[in-house]
């Protein structure tokens, strides 16, 4: 049947000159805006589409004063992506992907604080809407390319025939430790080319193309969350959906069971933390884990928080095989951390055992773990 | 590139001929049609023309057409200004008004029903059937003694099904009910004659068929009760003050004249070319359907589901092949929204989604017909390669 041909069957060679059209994904922001201005310098046709992932009117609670501003999916950012579009002119589509967003980010997000783990949205809103519906639509649009603002690299390894997941140029803005779950075939399917460049480059280009959004300031917030308050908004689309949040109130108690104290709800806590502990004993505590079951809050000196060897899940590898032997890698836990020695241990159906030289503050449930080869990306997967 | 539009629901051109009327009240015919000069008298006759040749096209009188700035305002005015006539009894539960419309009304139509649901008003919206035609006697039966408005739009934007107006006038003539009607999609496409309908009211919109955007009208039959919501000057009688728009208004009238003069030929040669487009793709995709295809329907609107694939994508994709049509409303946003009119005729989420719009205009050729069923067949078939929906469904055959 011919519907099952593989869509590398067509794919052409990447050292070619690429002609093809390249649909860009496009947030309104200024790095994603600069795509279409290098690929355009680069005498290539784009098509930009702009994902529709959130209704803002949504949970009006968390809304302030007057229309939803400066956020992911605003429509000051749709808008700022048309004019970038029409000043670049080439077509523009809003294209809406609320139902996927949802089902795939939100709700995960949210079930995931409520059991007491500390979610990464934009892992999977990467894995499961960008890559995968998005740029399903710029494939059956006719592109043969989806190009994102991402700062990473991409490029193929002749000799092990697999699309590899690079660092980007960059260190300061890399974001490669929100790529790991691409596959191969996202991988080859899809171009960042802001990888090779500082972020006042990025700006250079943007202001050279007099784009409309070259001076916009950056934003760092979950698109979704208003004013950066998960708390507030887990609890608001909970009320919405009616999940229960396991009668809020629990206890906090020390490492040895010992109550100290309550706490309004697991969800509000995260691994590591030590502000909004709500109460004072003398010395610094932080969280040291988090017992849905019980709905408690263990919590204990800082040293207690640094420990070796954890499980993670869902593993993808990207540059390499799954490997049949342990393997030595250089393991970040989280999006600020210095990737610090481990050796990896592969175990049964998608899970590897990661041991660090050295202890790591906070191993957090819920974050993923990223395995680097230098500036490679080998692959990664969430932390148990 | 080329490009074929098959979207004149959405919009048309402004007709040559409606633009060469317009013109010289630009700048040379500048006066205000308030002015007691000539060059406000000339003004004037030109508005009072234009308002005959718009009553003509519906069967009115000219004093009973008011101009506003298109169907939205018409259908705000016609709602609000027959159920706030009098403000007493809003929100008294004993008196508590009632309006009857469709659950496939324009957003003109529904978003002022919700308004005034808000306001304490009951609002019945009547179901459709899967040709998205309402039932007669669940019309007839959801009549309460507080009933004040019967709103029922005559042809559906996205469908292009015709409802039964008549039967609708008949029975709010009979039970003293206000009816209004939302024209917007059926001036000029149909024959209309608000007599033989019995309505009292009735929206249009002079963009869908060849005037300017902005322009409208709403005929309110003489004797019909209806609050002003502009007060102003006393332009249109006090009752729309403001400025008219006469180089509009000139241009709806026009527009009007040459509807009704070419409408009987116009719907005979463009119902035969969407019967072609209709029966060309559906002969060359599988499993592709009509959607509302057994009711009657305005001549120009097809609406076809083809499984397994995005609308939104396939717009797109015909969008950069140079074909423009439609999947349902977009929103502020400019994305695509599910569409309440599809989900009314019972289809669901994934079929909806499926779904495309195309309206054929007045000059819309054969050859762009044979373009378009040369196009879609294609894009269908692609995005279906790459969908797992589709992949699924195949599979399971």
């Amino acid at each position: 049947m011919a519907m099952n041909t593989t869509q590398f069957d067509t794919l052409p060679e990447r050292a070619e000159i690429q002609r093809g059209l390249v649909a860009v994904a496009m947030s309104g922001g200024v790095d994603s805006s600069t795509v279409p201005a290098l690929l355009q310098e680069q005498g290539r046709p784009v098509v930009g589409l702009t994902m529709q992932l959130w209704n803002q009117r949504r949970l009006p609670e968390l809304q302030g004063e007057g229309p939803a501003q400066h956020r992911c999916c605003s429509l000051d950012d749709v808008y700022d992506a048309k004019a970038v579009a029409q000043h670049l002119k080439f077509p523009h589509y809003v294209v809406n992907f609320e139902a996927q967003f949802e089902e795939r980010v939100v709700r995960p997000f949210v079930d995931q604080y409520l059991s007491g783990r500390t979610p990464i949205a934009c892992t999977n809103c990467n894995t499961d809407v960008k890559f995968e519906p998005l740029l399903r639509m710029a494939r059956q649009i006719g592109a043969e390319w989806l190009a994102t603002g991402h700062y990473a690299r991409i490029r193929k390894n002749d000799s092990t025939g697999r699309w590899e997941l690079l660092r980007a140029r960059d260190e300061s803005k890399d974001q490669s430790y929100f790529l790991w779950g691409l596959s191969q075939e996202q991988l080859s399917r899809s171009e960042f080319p802001l990888g090779e460049l500082t972020k006042d480059e990025v700006r250079a280009v943007a202001r050279r193309a007099k784009l409309p959004v070259a001076e916009k300031p950056e934003s760092m917030e979950l698109c979704f969350v208003p004013n950066g308050n998960y708390v507030q908004f887990i609890q608001a689309y909970s009320r919405e959906s009616g999940i229960s949040l396991h009668e809020g109130a629990g206890e906090i108690v020390t490492e040895n069971g010992e109550v100290i104290g309550r706490h309004n709800g697991v969800h509000e806590f995260t691994i590591g933390q030590r502000k909004g502990l709500g109460f004072a004993v003398g010395r610094p505590l932080y969280v040291l884990s988090i017992d849905q079951k019980l709905n408690r809050v263990v919590v204990g000196d800082d040293s207690a928080l640094r420990t070796t060897a954890f499980e993670i899940e869902d593993v993808n590898w990207v540059s390499c095989e799954k490997p049949q032997a342990p393997l030595r890698a250089a393991v970040k836990i989280r999006h600020k951390h210095e990737p610090a020695p481990a050796t990896i241990e592969p175990l049964d159906s998608n899970r590897v055992r990661v041991t660090f030289d050295a202890p790591q503050r906070a191993i957090t449930p819920g974050q993923a773990a990223v395995f680097y080869d230098g500036d490679r990306v080998l692959g990664g997967g969430w932390i148990r | 590139m080329s490009r074929v539009y098959l979207d004149f629901n959405a919009t048309t051109p402004v007709e040559p001929e409606v633009l060469d009327a317009m013109l010289p009240y630009f700048s040379a015919e500048f006066g205000n049609a308030a002015s007691i000069h000539t060059p406000g008298q000339t003004a004037r006759a030109a508005v009072e023309t234009a308002r005959e040749q718009v009553a003509a096209l519906i069967g009115a009188r000219a004093q009973e057409i008011v101009l506003t700035s298109g169907g939205t305002e018409s259908d705000n005015h016609a709602i609000f200004g027959v159920v706030t006539h009098t403000i007493l009894g809003m929100r008294d539960q004993e008196n508590r008004k009632h309006v009857i419309t469709t659950a496939i009304e324009h957003e003109a139509v529904l978003n002022a029903c919700q308004a005034l649901e808000k306001e304490g008003v009951a609002v019945t919206y009547l179901p459709v059937n899967p040709d998205g035609l309402i039932d007669i006697e669940r019309l007839r039966s959801a009549i309460q003694s507080q009933t004040v408005l019967i709103t029922v739009m005559h042809a559906n934007n996205e469908l292009g099904t015709v409802q039964p107006l008549e039967e609708i006038g008949r029975i709010a003539k009979e039970r003293d009910i206000y009816f209004h009607t939302d024209a917007v999609q059926s001036t000029g496409k149909l024959p209309i004659d608000v007599n033989g309908l019995q309505v009292d009211l009735l929206s249009l919109s002079g963009h869908k068929f060849y005037a300017p955007k902005g322009i409208g009208a709403l005929y309110i039959r003489s004797g019909t009760r209806l609050r002003q919501f502009l007060y102003g000057g006393h332009h249109q009688r006090g009752f729309r003050p403001g400025t008219e728009n006469v180089a509009g208004i000139v241009g709806l009238g026009k527009a009007a004249e040459i509807a009704r003069k070419l409408l009987a030929d116009d719907a005979k040669r463009i119902s035969g070319l969407r019967d072609e487009l209709q029966q060309g793709l559906l002969q060359r995709i599988p499993q592709s359907r009509v959607n509302g295809g057994a009711a009657p329907r305005t001549p120009n609107t097809t609406n076809l589901i083809f499984p397994g694939i995005e609308g939104e994508a396939l717009l797109i994709a015909l969008d950069l092949k140079g074909l423009a049509c439609s999947t349902g409303a977009a929103c502020s946003s400019g994305a695509v929204e599910p569409s309440h009119v599809l989900t009314a005729i019972g289809l669901p989420p994934e079929e909806a989604r499926a779904s495309l719009r195309f309206s054929l205009g007045r000059h819309t050729t054969k050859k762009e017909i044979d373009f378009a069923l040369q196009v879609v067949p294609a894009a269908v078939e692609q995005l279906r390669e790459l969908s797992p929906t589709y992949r699924k469904v195949a599979e399971a055959r």
